[in-house]
């Protein structure tokens, strides 16, 4: 039964998730409120590590294969893409490799500075 | 036959499920890191479509429920971004520095790059949350008038092309701390990236989770304001 508990727990979380994006009015879903909910639960110790752990490395490590359906989507929004897909898939492949490369390099650069200081 | 599988509810979800696997398979055999099981196992759903004439809108009667498990796997990514609360601690200037300066590279690279192909204002707020998770980029572009079916769809492909390249692309830029790979990884390409930062271990998953909640929320209010420059 123990993972059927984890599974409730997280689906309750995801619920109050849900509330509180009925409840602000800004463009943010429901995953997001429900993963701070999750993490200011689980540091406050109002829920323990174990009650959540195994079913949530089952559902991380399964996650990929959820985005095969919204990837598959993709078909049906050829149509609308179509006309202008030249610019925008260099526009994508160019920002994902820049942001990618400076994020990296920042972080790196920033712990790096701080190790020599020490 | 075609009737039948546009009835069946289990079709969709089966053959997601067998896509992905095959592309698993192919991925241990061939050791490509452009076989990546997500960008094979779409490719080898939409071959099955097309040539079984099944329409998207059916196919998803039975992948929604796939889709359904993917508000409930983002919030568990808060458990191994607790579980390096410690490390997170110790690299919050590096952290938030990191998320920061990604988030301002998007938008500023976005605009620049849409003035240089001369877009529409409808065109270029349409790309401006490209690297943010799904459900907040579609708000944002929503927000800003953009078109959202190409938002959505924009996104995703800068999800997937993350998810392939990032590992060569962390070599080529000799990105090598873990906590600097993983927000590398969650600010560019959010948590399609994500699914492969936690391949790459512990601290990258954690880190890329992070940043997919920080650099989406960042990018609201940034978005915003870079709407009104063109």
């Amino acid at each position: 039964m123990k993972y059927l508990r984890q599974f409730g727990i997280i689906l309750f979380i995801s619920f109050l998730g849900e509330a509180l994006r009925m409840i602000i009015p800004l463009p943010i879903p429901a995953s997001v409120y429900g993963l701070v909910l999750m993490l200011l639960a689980l540091c406050s110790g109002i829920l323990k590590l174990e009650q959540v752990k195994d079913t949530a490395d089952f559902l991380i490590e399964i996650m990929p294969v959820m985005f095969i359906p919204a990837a598959v989507g993709l078909l049906d929004s050829w149509s609308s893409l179509q006309p202008i897909w030249v610019p925008v898939l260099i526009i994508t492949v160019l920002t994902t490799v820049i942001v990618m490369a400076v994020t990296g390099r920042v972080t790196q650069f920033i712990i790096r500075k701080g190790e020599k200081k020490k | 036959m075609k009737e039948f599988l546009v009835d069946s509810v289990f079709f969709g979800a089966f053959i997601s499920l067998a896509a992905y696997e095959a592309g698993l398979l192919l991925k241990r055999k061939l050791k490509l890191p452009i076989l990546n099981p997500l960008l094979i196992g779409t490719i080898l759903v939409v071959l099955v479509l097309v040539l079984l004439n099944v329409e998207y809108e059916h196919y998803n009667e039975g992948a929604r429920y796939i889709s359904y498990l993917l508000t409930p796997a983002t919030v568990c990514l808060a458990v191994p971004l607790y579980q390096q609360l410690t490390l997170l601690k110790k690299n919050a200037k590096a952290v938030a520095a990191g998320i920061l300066a990604g988030v301002l590279t998007s938008l500023v690279s976005v605009f620049l790059l849409a003035k240089l192909f001369g877009l529409t204002h409808e065109q270029y707020v349409t790309l401006l949350p490209k690297s943010i998770t799904t459900a907040i980029g579609l708000g944002v572009s929503q927000e800003l008038g953009g078109i959202e079916t190409i938002t959505v769809a924009v996104i995703i492909i800068t999800g997937i092309l993350g998810n392939v390249i990032a590992e060569s692309l962390c070599k080529i830029f000799r990105i090598q701390e873990p906590v600097a790979k993983g927000l590398a990884i969650g600010t560019a390409s959010h948590a399609i990236g994500t699914a492969k930062a936690m391949e790459l271990g512990q601290v990258e998953g954690a880190m890329s989770s992070l940043a997919i909640a920080v650099a989406g929320l960042l990018t609201v209010v940034g978005a915003s304001v870079f709407a009104g420059f063109m």
